[in-house]
């Protein structure tokens, strides 16, 4: 049995008498214990996904199980399965943590939950904030009570909806270990983030959303040995010619381009010369992840093997 | 599903919903006895010896029981729809959908808050305004039915309104073209006896009226209609309205889309 099932997901909705296909047929499985990582850009159509997934939203077309109850006809079991991690930094400003933490696991049907609370809070760095009322707690904290919050019905899915957006380093280190050792213990992670070396660290495999259609669908290590081998990494204050600049990611000073082998890098170089541009800090180095993302977001698909 | 499945996490939430009202009890609670109030001193210092509707009932005394019954509207009304106006506003209803909580289950935990909010405020403005003018508790029993189904009825009109309410002036738009007229339409300050015969009629189509009516009963022995006849309309208006509710909740109206 999958931890999460999604079968031919279509999503449909108006909008200002214009129809939006948010969605279109995406299906794909995570396995048990699997963290999984789903990128896009921005109205790819993740945050979608995930709410159809926690029953927020409703498909047009399609079905989801988690952990084979169907999210609609068996709600009451999914949603025992799952915890959220909501995008949006949001809470009841009438609590404190505690009573927040108690609240939510009274919705589960748990009475009492101190000990797993407190392990929670020790575990996310809140432990000294237990009584302090949430409008009292910085946004790192509320996101970590979050999380918390997520975790208290102890689910075996657990899905992360870009937690790290607007975290310090340290937060996203903590959370990161924790989420980590939950995965490790046999818990399945679904995560969406903007952060791509977070999901090549974390992740073993990838599916990428574009436009609501599933665009790749592999193994971590199977997407970075994928379309792009080598990448051109160099800083310059100097125009690069146009070819290159076409197909180069500039951030700033630093110019990046993908090349196909070795040839083609001693190509640039060359092109680079004569064009006079002069450049510093010359790396020839393997494609990231964001390498593989931003080939596939241009509009060269990898083959979608399920 | 069974009765026990569905129904588990309800005390949860109606607890979270209770506290939710009385943490802030001085402008939930406090705020309306003290409304209560003034319109006890104003309308019964300027009304005392000019009306009498029920014979050797004192305007100040027959005043009571409609602004006890009135407070208590109001309030089971804006408890549960506050609630979800701002959970949805703020965004912090996700915690609760995201839970297995059934649609019975929220019905009866923001109904169940509903009520004691109404409840407490009605006590609180009995209390208070009895100091002034004790009215008698002629047939208690009509008292407690129609204070408990009116705080029921707008319990669940409260959900209906937050459910569907997305913006603030809208909830108000229910507030003031439903709720007010609905209230001042029913004889809270004055027997609908009284009034020209087109809005004596619309008067009888307003379930608030036999709320007040009935409620009153308890406190004087004496009403405009027969005690039963309004129990029969209050439990309709309350079993639809209800059933309404329901079915918002489990659609997910507005709330899952």
């Amino acid at each position: 049995m999958s931890a999460i099932s999604f079968q031919n997901i279509t999503k449909t909705y108006d909008s200002g008498g214009r129809t939006v296909r948010a969605l279109q047929g995406v299906s794909f499985d995570i396995a048990q214990g699997e963290f999984f990582g789903l990128l896009g850009p921005n109205g790819a159509g993740k945050t979608t996904l995930i709410s159809i997934l926690a029953g927020l939203a409703r498909t047009t077309q399609g079905r989801v199980l988690v952990q084979g109850h169907d999210v609609v006809s068996d709600y009451q079991g999914a949603r025992r399965a799952l915890g959220v991690v909501p995008q949006e930094l949001v809470f009841d400003p009438f609590f404190s943590v505690r009573e927040t933490l108690r609240n939510q696991s009274g919705y589960f049907g748990i009475r009492r939950n101190d000990d797993w609370i407190d392990e929670l809070l020790d575990k996310l760095g809140l432990a000294d904030k237990a009584e302090a009322n949430m409008r009292q707690l910085s946004g790192g904290m509320k996101r970590r009570v979050l999380v918390a919050q997520a975790l208290v019905h102890k689910p075996p899915v657990i899905v992360l909806d870009e937690p790290t957006a607007g975290v310090d380093v340290e937060l996203r280190q903590t959370l990161w270990q924790f989420i980590s050792e939950l995965n490790k213990r046999g818990h399945t992670v679904l995560l969406t983030t903007h952060y791509l070396e977070e999901a090549e660290a974390l992740c073993h495999r990838i599916g990428m959303l574009k436009g609501g259609q599933l665009v790749a669908l592999d193994t971590t290590s199977a997407l970075l040995a994928g379309t792009v081998h080598t990448m051109l990494r160099f800083k310059t204050n100097d125009a690069i010619p146009e070819a290159l600049y076409a197909r180069a990611r500039v951030t700033g000073r630093i110019v990046q381009i993908p090349a196909r082998d070795a040839t083609e890098v001693e190509h640039m170089l060359t092109a680079l010369r004569l064009f006079g541009s002069r450049i510093e800090d010359l790396e020839i180095g393997r494609a990231d992840l964001e390498d593989v993302f931003l080939s596939i977001m241009q509009g060269q698909p990898a083959e979608v093997r399920a | 599903m069974n009765w026990s499945q569905s129904f588990s996490g309800a005390q949860p939430l109606f607890r979270k919903e209770v506290l939710r009202f009385w943490k802030v009890s001085f402008q939930t609670v406090g705020a309306p006895v003290l409304t209560a109030v003034l319109y006890l001193l104003i309308f019964g210092h300027v009304l005392q010896d000019h009306v009498e509707v029920f014979k050797g009932v004192s305007y100040t005394r027959f005043l009571i029981p409609g602004l006890v019954m009135m407070s208590l509207l109001q309030n089971a009304f804006a408890n549960s729809s506050s609630s979800l106006i701002q959970s949805k506003i703020t965004g912090n209803l996700v915690f609760v959908l995201l839970t297995p909580l059934s649609h019975r289950a929220w019905f009866l935990a923001y109904v169940g808050a509903a009520l004691v909010r109404g409840l407490a405020v009605g006590t609180g403005v009995f209390a208070v305004t009895a100091w002034f003018a004790p009215p008698g508790l002629a047939e208690p029993w009509w008292a407690l039915t129609f204070a408990v189904l009116g705080g029921m009825l707008l319990g669940a009109m409260g959900l209906i309104a937050g459910l569907w309410a997305e913006k603030f002036d809208q909830m108000a738009a229910f507030q003031n073209f439903i709720i007010m007229p609905m209230t001042f339409l029913s004889g809270v300050f004055y027997s609908v006896k009284s009034l020209p015969p087109f809005w004596l009629g619309l008067s009888h189509l307003n379930p608030f009226f036999y709320l007040i009516d009935g409620f009153r009963r308890g406190f004087f022995g004496v009403s405009d209609v027969d005690p039963f006849l309004s129990l029969a309309v209050v439990l309709s208006a309350t079993v639809a309205v209800s059933g309404l509710a329901l079915h918002l909740l489990k659609t997910g109206y507005k709330i899952r889309n």
